[in-house]
């Protein structure tokens, strides 16, 4: 199959349509290569009485821009916010020529978007960091919205836990550190702004974009769980304690390993410790957020 | 003719697909309504609200599995991790068959989210009936493909629309989701006349019918989804009926979605053609 008429001529098309449109949202004249967008259409694409062939392909090309855009701009309300609406154009429009769909699910369009940040810091200069910070935030929120979750360990499953144990975490609940008060600025974000809808339409009309200021985010440290409790996604603020424990818990460490991570810098008096993890566990087991690990690497 | 080995024996009326605007309606209110139709792919997740509601809905209403990026046309060969997932919701939702568009959308593995037209060839129609025979043989449950609406054409085509799609469905052995809302929009877009279409797909293969609104540019018209069923639509659909009998209907309505009841108050005007084909259809004779 590969290689065939129909892969060629697929590709050549797939090629035009996820070129990058020009600033007013057309299709372009030209390609990478200075050669005749009009030219290249023609030569797969009949034109009718009414369109050329390259307007007949500057409709796909633009329904494939608005469609991205649309489900981007969903996901990240938030980077919006902080790196104002003209430079988070910009930005988009270069992350998804980046990193086009490799997934059935426009769900995961943003999966890259972190690293990528992180790589290409001139998109959000000059708080790339309050940026990163809530990319990273929305991004665990798509997560925690429809991750798995998994049985989670009762009562009498932790209490026959001991420091050699290893425990996983709901693949529901992200944790995020973060400089910046990202958290509060995305709820009130989020509390403004209203989902699209298209679903089974194959056509997008238009790309609306409404014009924002850039605000950075309070500066601050936290440390957040992101979790999902009954359908809904919940962020809540963390000691640097617990944050840590469950970060360690998370990366594989056994928890007496965990514990050690949590509070090798901690001011805590030790005698406190012991009824702070209590306290801990207990408030984790009741939210469900612990679970066995996978059987592959079951050890507890 | 209706219910047929296509849409796994069934008779469903009429029925609207279930939108995220709806769901509260419908948990709470919980409204007489014939059947649901579910965008797969919004459901072939691993937990989360939209299973959650979705299991709720499955307890008091029929639904019915419509995907949006099986891409039966594409080059490439299906997605083994997308058929685990599909198989998985089929099992959740036992939907009695299952449908997703005669058109590509994927190349070396980068999606485009988008329905895009076939070059209507044999090596096309031959490409893309065996990869619906295998997602039919590894989901176990009936395929029914959508024509979908178009806005190009390519140079290399070598028959209609109709023909390349009763040339698929004939090697595929599968059934039909007729849109008459994308034939009456290819139809504008591409100059032929709708009607012939309607006349020339085998009706015994249709399991499903879908109606839906569009919009009119200067010069073509956009599948949009976002407004009632327009007049000339509403007249395939009659035709439609006329040929295949009572047959599963139901109306998309993606964008610029209003309340429940216009929603299902629009689709609930296919009645008109259903009851008109049940009150003229001749009685069968039995020895």
């Amino acid at each position: 199959m590969i290689d065939s008429d129909l892969h060629l001529l697929q590709r050549r098309m797939a090629a035009a349509v996820m070129r990058p449109l020009t600033r007013n949202e057309q299709m372009r004249k030209r390609d990478a290569s200075c050669s005749s967008v009009a030219d290249e259409a023609g030569a797969f694409i009949r034109p009718n009485d009414r369109l050329t062939s390259f307007e007949r392909l500057e409709i796909y090309n633009r329904q494939y821009w608005f469609r991205l855009f649309s489900s981007f701009e969903e996901d990240f309300p938030g980077l919006k916010f902080v790196v104002g609406s003209r430079k988070f154009q910009v930005l988009m429009r270069a992350y998804l020529e980046a990193h086009p769909s490799r997934s059935f699910t426009l769900r995961n369009l943003g999966s890259s978007l972190v690293g990528w940040l992180k790589d290409n810091p001139q998109y959000t200069a000059p708080n790339p960091d309050s940026a990163i910070a809530m990319a990273a935030l929305e991004w665990a929120h798509v997560e925690a919205f429809d991750n798995e979750s998994r049985e989670p360990l009762t009562a009498d499953e932790i209490a026959t836990l001991d420091g050699d144990s290893h425990i996983a975490l709901q693949p529901y609940l992200r944790l995020l550190a973060a400089p910046y008060a990202v958290d509060d600025a995305l709820l009130a974000v989020r509390e403004g702004s209203q989902p699209s809808g298209t679903q089974a339409s194959n056509a997008v009309g238009i790309h609306v974009v409404r014009r924002t200021r850039s605000r950075r985010p309070s500066q601050q440290q936290i440390y957040l769980a992101i979790y999902r409790h009954d359908d809904t996604v919940y962020y809540k603020r963390l000691s640097r304690e617990d944050f840590l424990l469950l970060q360690a818990l998370e990366e594989g460490r056994s928890l007496g390993e965990a514990i050690e991570a949590a509070f090798a810098e901690s001011a805590t008096p030790e005698s406190d410790r012991p009824a702070i993890i209590q306290s801990a566990f207990h408030h984790w087991m009741q939210m469900g957020w612990l679970c066995a690990p996978r059987a592959t690497t079951e050890t507890l | 003719m209706p219910a047929n080995r296509f849409n796994g024996f069934t008779e469903y009326g009429v029925g609207i697909g279930l939108r995220v605007p709806h769901y509260r309606h419908i948990l709470e209110k919980k409204p007489i309504v014939d059947w649901f139709e579910i965008i797969s792919e919004n459901y072939m997740i691993d937990g989360g609200r939209p299973l959650s509601v979705l299991d709720s809905i499955l307890e008091q209403y029929r639904v019915v599995q419509h995907g949006v990026s099986m891409y039966f046309g594409s080059a490439e060969p299906l997605s083994r991790e997308h058929l685990r997932r599909l198989k998985a919701l089929v099992r959740r939702t036992g939907t009695s068959w299952l449908s997703d568009h005669l058109c590509w959308g994927s190349v070396d593995g980068t999606y485009t989210h988008d329905l895009l037209p076939m070059p209507y060839t044999v090596e096309a129609a031959r490409n893309t009936a065996e990869k619906i025979r295998q997602a039919q043989d590894f989901l176990e449950v009936p395929i029914a493909v959508e024509n979908v609406s178009s806005y190009a054409e390519f140079h290399v085509s070598e028959m209609t629309e109709w023909e390349f799609l009763n040339e698929v469905v004939e090697r595929a052995d599968c059934g039909i989701l007729l849109d008459v809302n994308n034939i009456y929009v290819s139809a504008q877009n591409h100059n032929f006349e709708p009607r012939q279409y309607v006349e020339a797909i085998p009706a015994d293969r249709v399991a499903q019918i879908h109606i839906a609104g569009h919009s009119k540019f200067e010069k073509y018209i956009l599948d949009t989804h976002d407004h009632p069923v327009l007049d000339p639509v509403w007249g395939l659909y009659a035709r439609a009926i006329e040929r295949c009998g009572p047959t599963a209907t139901l109306l998309e309505w993606d964008d610029s979605i209003p309340s429940f009841e216009e929603v299902h108050a629009e689709a609930l005007k296919a009645n008109r053609y259903l009851q008109g084909y049940e009150r003229t259809a001749p009685l069968a004779v039995t020895a």
